[in-house]
């Protein structure tokens, strides 16, 4: 089936079935691969982008669901006020050791911001609960999404 | 061009060659034969050459480009040895450039990711090449200026003349660098650690940039023209043989180009699994086609193979007596006997995948008897000679690139996906084929942390000392010897601090593949030991950490019996013991009811770690409020900020395999697990504020990837005792909610 696509705010055409998960359309077909695959059951997170602004699993999402809306993966995140913050603390205190669930903890993260721009730590957690860091750095994702959200970082400690 | 030249003064251990960059600047590839053996000697051991080697280059603009020679897999090393390198280079860290390196034995040795070996094996050689790439520099400066190097200073990748206010930058000279002939390695004058200006900086990981911005940089971001993607279909049970394969309907399937049925070399554990390939023009469709293969499997092998037989086989090896000494110090049964008290309890757990968050995978592209492959591997090189026996294809004819790993956890150590890609490449020559691993394969064929048995018995003094301690451990193995890291340690405590002591084995088989995970051996010998002592001490009317420091004793180094694991010393297990008795206020307890603190100790690969849990429990569920950490991993910590984030990730690891119901179970071979809903790792909320304290002590820096690790589990297991009086002996905790 043919579809249009409005990913990062261009026009994207693929010919694909209309039950591929968005994850498979970005990464095969259209060659954006930070969005990443680590379940494929919705399970871990990785594969979050933004739909319309909302964080939604890719791998769980068919294609054929996504009609026009607008598609936000990591690669344009950057060009969003909130989204440049959090990269710029999630350098700050460097939160990654493998990297590789941390474009998908930006993207939840950035999505709860959105609509809670100062996020308490509980807050954090439940937003940020369905992505899972296998190498264990949710210190510092709480501390990034602090900083990015202009609250003041824990005194003393980075994480 | 290259302008060689050899070395002159070399030690007969040492290959420093200098050449001139393409287009002006020095290259410095240094081949060392690591001589004094560091390690080996930092564990009393005997010395085995082994092959190290670096490579720095210096273009005429100043810019610094130092190859990464292993494999990174998140524990930070593509960031740390270059470090090294640049600290004693004495340039500016804005001035380096970091180049992953592909495999290649002859000119980088050894590159391998596992056992928190690169900081001990590389901490001087890295320095020695960073500091003979800058005394060249000296010397090309004072030659330019007709004085002695001696006169000489340098900072930040300028040398000054201070008598005649002239400097020149490293990029300026580079050229005329790279036609001297390298210093001695062994005598190059190396930095104190007060004039270290890069070591002991916390520095953002070299490729961090790029992750934030989702940019291609893992092992399944690969791309290449015209690739197609894979799937492999294994047995569904562990041991399992392809018998006739139906593909037709798979073939026909929309999107699927090639079904391939592969039969292995029967050697699944370290070879090439049988299997059926599915090719695709997208993965997702490759994988959908599965369900469309009609597949007998031969699954006999795999009869019996059930975690209920398992169970039963163990409890009667432990009926049945001993087993196989392993140790036997003293009379340890002679003591038993006449103890004043003495106490026995019985420990297990369970085996545990890896489950790294990036799913195996492996390009690769057969073209003309040549294979060229993007692998996330820890050990590549074991990959090439992996590929030589289960494909025939020679190590030389394969180009093996390293890809960053989306963690390891010991579950790359092994190359069986890279095996498999190749496998499938080969069978459709020129094509470039990803083949990627679905949660499910990876679930259910990795290489398990295996379980294990244990049962304990300890004799107690009049005085409450303890006077005799005895294992037996039921693990896996042929009989003869253990199953991949499944093996004992003779040295676990209170081996060699205490007189009486009985350490043996007994062994089921398994058709199950087994491997290391993070810390492998002491992940699992930890909680058992550390939480029967912790038995033993409350009988005998102490603590553990008292118990733990008088079983230490003296400041002494204790060599293994074994002349084998590193040597031991209780100074330094003291140390982190009073440290973090100390950080956490350990004397002081909780008054609120359910809540309390767990303490545990361990030693394993080169670092000393002491921690502490404060955990409650309201029915049945489990919440861990603090971590105190203290490690000793010697003098410097190169990189705090990947440091202190190793430790957190092993302390949450470690909190994880204990809390969310990690355990892998098989019926017939068969594992019953597949996905994150029943193999559950941790997840944020979980999350404990974590306090680590550092004693350095004054031995060579040592890895961090696991030795944070062993010590959380039993730290926890015992604040859950000392909170509810519930004795934690099996893994993981499973509370009643009464």
């Amino acid at each position: 089936m043919p579809y249009r696509l409005n990913i990062n705010g261009v026009i994207r055409r693929v010919h694909v079935p209309p039950d591929m998960p968005l994850l498979w359309v970005l990464r095969n077909e259209l060659g954006l691969v930070g969005t990443k695959f680590g379940c494929g059951k919705g399970l871990c997170g990785a594969c979050t982008v933004h739909v319309d602004g909302a964080a939604r699993l890719s791998c769980q999402l068919p294609v054929s669901s996504v009609g026009h809306a607008n598609i936000r993966t990591i690669e344009h995140i950057g060009g969003t006020a909130i989204g440049a913050r959090l990269q710029q603390a999630w350098l700050k205190i460097d939160v990654m050791q493998c990297g590789y669930c941390q474009a998908g903890q930006i993207m939840s993260a950035c999505a709860l911001l959105g609509r809670t721009p100062q996020p308490n730590t509980d807050q954090i957690d439940s937003a940020m609960a369905g992505n899972i860091c296998r190498c264990g750095c949710y210190n510092r994702i709480r501390s990034a999404i602090r900083i990015a959200a202009g609250m003041e970082e824990e005194t003393g400690r980075v994480a | 061009m290259s302008h060689e030249q050899t070395a002159a003064g070399l030690t007969r251990r040492t290959v420093l060659k200098a050449s001139l960059l393409a287009g002006g600047g020095l290259a410095l590839d240094a081949l060392i034969l690591f001589p004094a053996g560091v390690l080996e000697a930092m564990e009393g051991r005997s010395v085995v050459p082994a092959q190290l080697s670096a490579f720095v280059s210096i273009a005429p603009d100043g810019i610094v480009t130092i190859v990464s020679k292993n494999p990174e897999i998140g524990q930070g090393i593509k960031t740390s040895l270059p470090m090294m390198v640049a600290d004693e280079l004495d340039c500016d860290w804005s001035q380096v450039r970091i180049a992953q390196a592909d495999v290649d034995h002859q000119r980088y040795g050894e590159q391998s990711a596992g056992g928190s070996t690169s900081t001990p094996k590389n901490w001087l050689p890295m320095r020695q090449t960073g500091a003979a790439a800058r005394a060249m520099l000296v010397q090309a400066a004072a030659m330019k200026w007709h004085v002695d190097a001696g006169e000489l200073s340098t900072t930040k990748g300028r040398i000054f003349h201070r008598a005649t206010g002239r400097s020149v930058s490293y990029g300026e000279v580079a050229s005329v660098a790279a036609t001297l002939a390298p210093p001695d390695l062994e005598t190059v004058p190396l930095k104190e650690p007060g004039q270290f200006t890069i070591i002991g900086r916390s520095l953002v990981g070299i490729d961090s940039a790029r992750i934030v911005e989702g940019q291609p940089i893992f092992g399944v971001d690969t791309r290449l023209p015209g690739m197609l993607y894979a799937v492999y279909e294994v047995a569904p049970a562990h041991g399992g043989r392809l018998g006739k394969a139906d593909i037709e309907a798979a073939k026909s399937s929309l999107g699927v180009k090639h079904v391939v049925p592969i039969i292995g070399n029967g050697d699944a554990d370290t070879g090439l699994a049988d299997g059926v390939a599915i090719v695709a023009s997208n993965w997702w469709l490759a994988n959908q086609a599965r369900s469309k293969l009609a597949v007998d499997w031969d699954l006999s092998a795999a009869k019996g193979h059930s975690s209920s037989v398992y169970r039963a086989k163990a409890d009667a090896a432990i009926a049945a007596g001993t087993g196989t000494d392993l140790r036997l110090d003293g009379d340890p049964a002679a003591k038993l006997a006449s103890s004043a008290k003495r106490i026995s309890a019985r420990y297990d757990y369970p085996f545990i995948a890896h489950a790294p968050m990036e799913p195996q995978n492996c390009t690769a592209r057969y073209i003309e008897g040549r294979l060229e492959i993007w692998a996330p591997s820890q050990t590549p090189q074991r990959g090439l000679e992996t590929l030589h026996n289960a494909l025939g294809v020679a190590p030389d004819a394969v180009t093996l690139h390293l890809t960053r790993a989306g963690g390891g956890f010991g579950r790359r150590l092994m190359n069986d996906y890279m095996v498999q890609a190749a496998a499938i490449a080969k069978a459709v020559p020129g094509v470039p084929i990803q083949l990627i691993w679905s949660r499910e394969d990876d679930i259910r064929r990795d290489y398990f942390r295996p379980g294990g048995w244990h049962s304990f018995e300890a004799g107690i003094g009049a005085n409450g000392e303890l006077v005799a301690f005895s294992d037996h451990f039921v693990t896996f193995g042929d009989g003869k010897t253990p199953a991949r890291a499944a093996g004992f340690n003779v040295t676990m405590p209170p081996a060699g601090l205490i007189q009486h002591l009985h350490y043996s084995q007994s062994m089921l088989p398994t058709v199950v593949t087994t491997g290391a995970l993070r810390a492998p051996g002491s992940n699992a010998l930890c909680f058992a030991s550390q939480s029967f002592l912790d038995e033993v001490a409350l009988a005998a009317g102490t603590d553990l950490p008292k118990l733990m420091l008088s079983l230490l004793g003296e400041r002494r180094g204790t060599v293994a019996p074994d002349n084998r694991s590193p040597s031991f010393d209780t100074g330094r297990a003291r140390d982190v013991v009073e440290k973090v008795v100390q950080t956490s206020g350990w004397t002081q307890k909780p008054t609120e009811r359910g809540r309390a603190k767990g303490f545990a100790f361990y030693f394993s690969h080169r670092g000393y770690f002491a921690e502490v849990v404060e955990a409650s429990v309201s029915r049945g569920d489990v919440t861990v409020h603090k971590v105190w950490v203290a490690g000793d991993v010697g003098s410097q910590i190169v990189n705090p900020m990947g440091a202190e984030n190793q430790v957190r990730g092993a302390v949450i690891d470690g909190l994880a395999q204990a809390l969310t119901g990690q355990a892998i179970e098989f019926i017939d071979g068969a594992v019953q697990q597949s996905n994150f809903h029943d193999f559950p790792l941790a997840r944020i909320p979980m999350t404990p504020e974590i306090e680590i304290a550092w004693v350095k002590s004054d031995k060579p820096p040592t890895g961090l990837g696991e030795p944070a690790l062993p010590p959380v589990i039993p730290a926890l297991t015992n604040a859950i005792f000392a909170a509810t009086g519930t004795r934690i002996r099996s893994l993981p905790v499973r509370l009643t909610t009464a």
